[in-house]
């Protein structure tokens, strides 16, 4: 039996103001998609005479992925490399099926974006003269040559490049804000539901969304939007059992509001199969790319045992075609080996790293190089070199724990869940009629664009990446809106009724309140945080989470998708008592959808694409005969049902 | 681990018209109790530790205390962010083993971007279906 629907009366709590703001390129997130798309499109909107406002739930400076800073820039192609190697690179780590449409056009804009970083202040580390190795100031101190204009970047990997990335978002939303005006910013202003038209129920017409510092609504009209606000966390149950919960591997805030969002206006979803698993630091969640490839560190189980040497023949009868070279879920997979049978913890030796280097540099570099292992954590997981302190560990002198995480969902790592969106071009590199549909980074829906962690099937952009395709987006939403300037827009929703919705958490709260002695316990509502934690078990139990290896098959899928059904029916009965906790209840609802999305997706394909992500026990093989494919969904808020159809991949690049 | 405030320092950002730690925290954990003119983390389980409360604070009231879960007490990891650079002091729980590092954070002024300066603007959109940014022409391969 459901439960008995509420409705908000506005008889407990009181209406909010509401402001409308009319506006032509509404950008929903404030990370480096949104900051890039607002850069690029008012390069055009001046001429065009179109306005372009940004909506962010935090504070622009430090909002996002990079809001800690980074400590490397992980997607920059340089001379040195070509755009098909690294499309080539992309499909072998996400198990051959990407678009190479979506992949090879950000390769071919990123570096732009990197040499506009450098310019307006990024340091980023250089090589001089001699090859030395001198950070970003230094670079410029001595005067060496830009990145655009020939100068060396430090490689730390072959696509990446070391940068001193303390205040990296703070200069790009300085960049951003530069661009747009602060008069079209809002901050601290949350979306939760998108508008359609009237007269065409697949085109987005605006955006409604709540102050979490004051009571008010604001209802934003536009002609096309671009929504890019991050990726999943904390949908599966983390490792933490406490306060360390915060201490997510992405960001914490992070609730999915890319994709429920657009899912509930009938955006088709991709490969939301997909998760990323990052090996990384135990607890900390420090970086390991840096002490795999620039320290040239090795990992082993707890006795020592190379598992990549030990395993990797199984690994390659196991997954033949797909093992040539180690992927990131392959090789957590080996990790997972060990783990599994018992020798785990795996261990990374930095000691012996920089025991090996110790032989070769002078001292003078080995401090040098001291310094550089601590910034990298410094940079962008500071816990991580706090708990090096807290345990009284020098990476110099012992070794430390890595282990996989709890699952995330996002597009922009080494992971490709997203919405289904056009490429750039008709046929561009080759590919198929049914991947273009008019403007690049459009989403299913008319006037809804996407990047970065949005779009799907085209992982490993990262950062830069991300920014540049938030610019490549801009230029789709601003041709969109030059070429449908005729459009009459009316929203076929009922604003009143949303803002309603929106506070009904707030309503309930107050229409129970006093019926229980304490506010945590009441039958007649959920708080945020207990459906959170709700969802996190059952996701971790049934969906292939931590407590299971990873591990799940179709009768522990559709347990999931029972237990999830009855979750979505009480996320109607969430309480909020603060603005703080209307914004937490929101969020939840967004991460439900979210992960509904991703459990019927892993539903769906029935093989293990992503082995060291996540298993089907009942299909533990890869089966390219069937599941070579696209997997795309899409959402009927209407009826609460899921379609699902396959798209064949093609490759593009040889 | 979770920053808190230290009741001493902290002012409640009296001069301003918000806390400098709640205008900046990505996830609004800042709150100003009302009472005591204090900021206070909210939600100490939702702490990224980004420390962004912790640079940004003008009395240097916010420190850290790491998950009580993971993290044993008594090392301390202290930013001190300027202009142009940032300055690491790390104290180990031993108490003897002192870390100072000092990194770059940009290399211009502050607010000194001007991210069109010295670009033409196109007014040819055709030009938007065309690959390519403002600021450089798309690579070719």
């Amino acid at each position: 039996m459901a439960l008995e629907r509420e409705f908000c009366k506005w008889s407990f709590c009181e209406k909010p103001a509401v402001e409308t703001i009319e506006t032509d390129l509404l950008l929903v997130g404030g990370g480096m998609a949104c900051t890039g798309a607002a850069v690029e499109a008012m390069a055009w909107a001046k001429a065009a005479g179109l306005k372009v406002t940004l909506v962010d739930k935090a504070a622009l400076d430090r909002s996002g992925a990079v809001a800690m800073g980074l400590s490397a820039i992980n997607t920059y192609i340089g001379s040195e490399n070509k755009i098909a190697d690294y499309v080539n690179m992309v499909r072998t780590d996400l198990m051959g099926i990407i678009r190479e449409d979506l992949v090879y056009s950000v390769g071919a804009h990123v570096d732009q974006t990197v040499h506009d970083f450098q310019d307006w202040g990024l340091p980023i580390w250089q090589k001089d003269a001699e090859n030395h190795t001198v950070d970003g100031q230094v670079a410029r101190d001595e005067g060496l040559p830009l990145l655009k204009d020939g100068g060396k970047c430090v490689r730390s990997g072959r696509w990446q490049c070391m940068i001193n990335g303390e205040s990296y978002k703070v200069i790009v939303a300085e960049a951003a804000k530069n661009a747009l005006g602060m008069e079209n910013i809002y901050e601290r202003v949350f979306i939760v539901k998108l508008l359609t038209d009237k007269a065409n129920a697949n085109r987005v017409c605006g955006a409604v969304g709540f102050s979490v510092r004051e009571h008010k609504t604001y209802v934003f009209k536009c002609k096309a939007m671009i929504i890019a606000c991050g990726g999943v966390v904390n949908v599966f149950r983390p490792r933490s059992v406490g306060e360390g919960q915060g201490r997510a591997w992405y960001p914490v805030w992070n609730a999915g509001s890319t994709y429920a969002m657009p899912a509930e206006i009938g955006a088709k979803m991709v490969l939301m199969e997909n998760r990323f698993v990052p090996a990384r630091f135990k607890d900390g969640y420090g970086p390991v790319g840096a002490w795999f490839l620039f320290f040239k560190a090795q990992a082993t189980n707890a006795y020592g045992e190379d598992y990549m040497a030990k395993n990797w023949d199984r690994v390659k009868a196991e997954y033949p075609g797909y093992a040539d070279a180690p992927g990131t879920c392959l090789r957590n997979h080996a990790a997972m080996i060990e783990m599994r049978e018992g020798r785990g913890p795996i261990m990374m030796h930095t000691d012996k790293a920089m025991a090996k280097l110790a032989e070769t540099l002078s001292k003078k570099e080995l401090k040098h190089l001291e310094a550089e292992a601590w910034e990298d954590f410094l940079d962008m997981s500071i816990s991580a070199a706090c708990l090096w302190a807290s345990f009284n560990m020098e990476p110099d002198k012992m070794p430390s724990e890595i282990i996989p995480s709890e699952p995330y969902l996002l597009g922009s790592h080494a992971g490709c869940a997203g919405l289904w969106v056009s490429g750039p071009a008709k046929n561009y590199m080759g590919a198929p009629d049914s991947w273009f549909w008019g403007y690049d980074r459009m989403t299913t829906v008319d006037g809804l664009f996407t990047a970065g962690d949005g779009v799907g099937a085209s992982g490993h952009k990262f950062s830069s990446g991300s920014h540049a395709e938030g610019r490549m987006a801009a230029k789709g939403a601003i041709a969109f809106i030059l070429d449908h300037k005729a459009d009459k827009l009316e929203a076929a929703q009922n604003i009143d009724e949303v803002i309603a919705d929106i506070y009904l958490p707030f309503e309930i709260f107050e229409k129970y309140k006093d019926y229980t002695s304490a506010p945590e316990i009441n039958p007649n509502y959920l708080l945020p945080k207990q459906v959170q934690t709700r969802l996190q078990k059952l996701m971790d139990e049934y969906v292939a989470g931590c407590s299971t290896m990873y591990m799940c098959n179709k009768p522990s899928l559709e347990e999931g998708l029972k237990r999830l059904t009855l979750l979505k029916e009480d996320a109607t009965r969430l309480a909020a008592r603060d603005l703080h906790e209307l914004m937490r209840a929101w969020e939840q609802y967004h991460r439900i959808l979210s992960g509904e999305a991703h459990l019927r997706h892993i539903l769906f394909r029935e093989e293990t694409r992503y082995p060291g992500y996540y298993y089907r026990s009942d299909f533990l093989k890869i089966d390219d005969t069937k599941w070579k494919v696209f997997t795309i969904s899409s959402y009927d808020k209407n009826t609460n049902e899921w379609k699902f159809e396959t798209e064949p991949y093609k490759q593009l690049v040889k | 681990m979770p920053s808190f405030v230290i009741v001493e320092k902290c002012d409640g950002c009296k001069a301003l018209d918000k806390t400098a730690c709640q205008y900046i925290c990505p996830n609004d954990l800042m709150v100003l109790n009302a009472e005591s003119k204090k900021a206070v983390n909210q939600e100490p389980e939702q702490c990224w530790e980004c420390y962004n409360c912790v640079k940004i604070c003008p009395q240097q009231a916010i420190e850290v205390r790491h998950y009580a879960d993971i993290m044993p007490l008594g090392s301390s990891t202290i930013p001190l962010r300027g202009t142009d650079n940032i300055m690491w002091t790390i104290k180990f729980r031993n108490q003897k083993t002192i870390k100072r590092f000092k990194f770059p954070i940009r290399t211009t002024a502050e607010g000194s971007i001007d991210c069109f300066k010295g670009f033409t603007l196109s007014s040819d959109f055709a030009d938007l279906k065309k690959p390519g940014f403002y600021t450089g022409k798309a690579r070719t391969e």
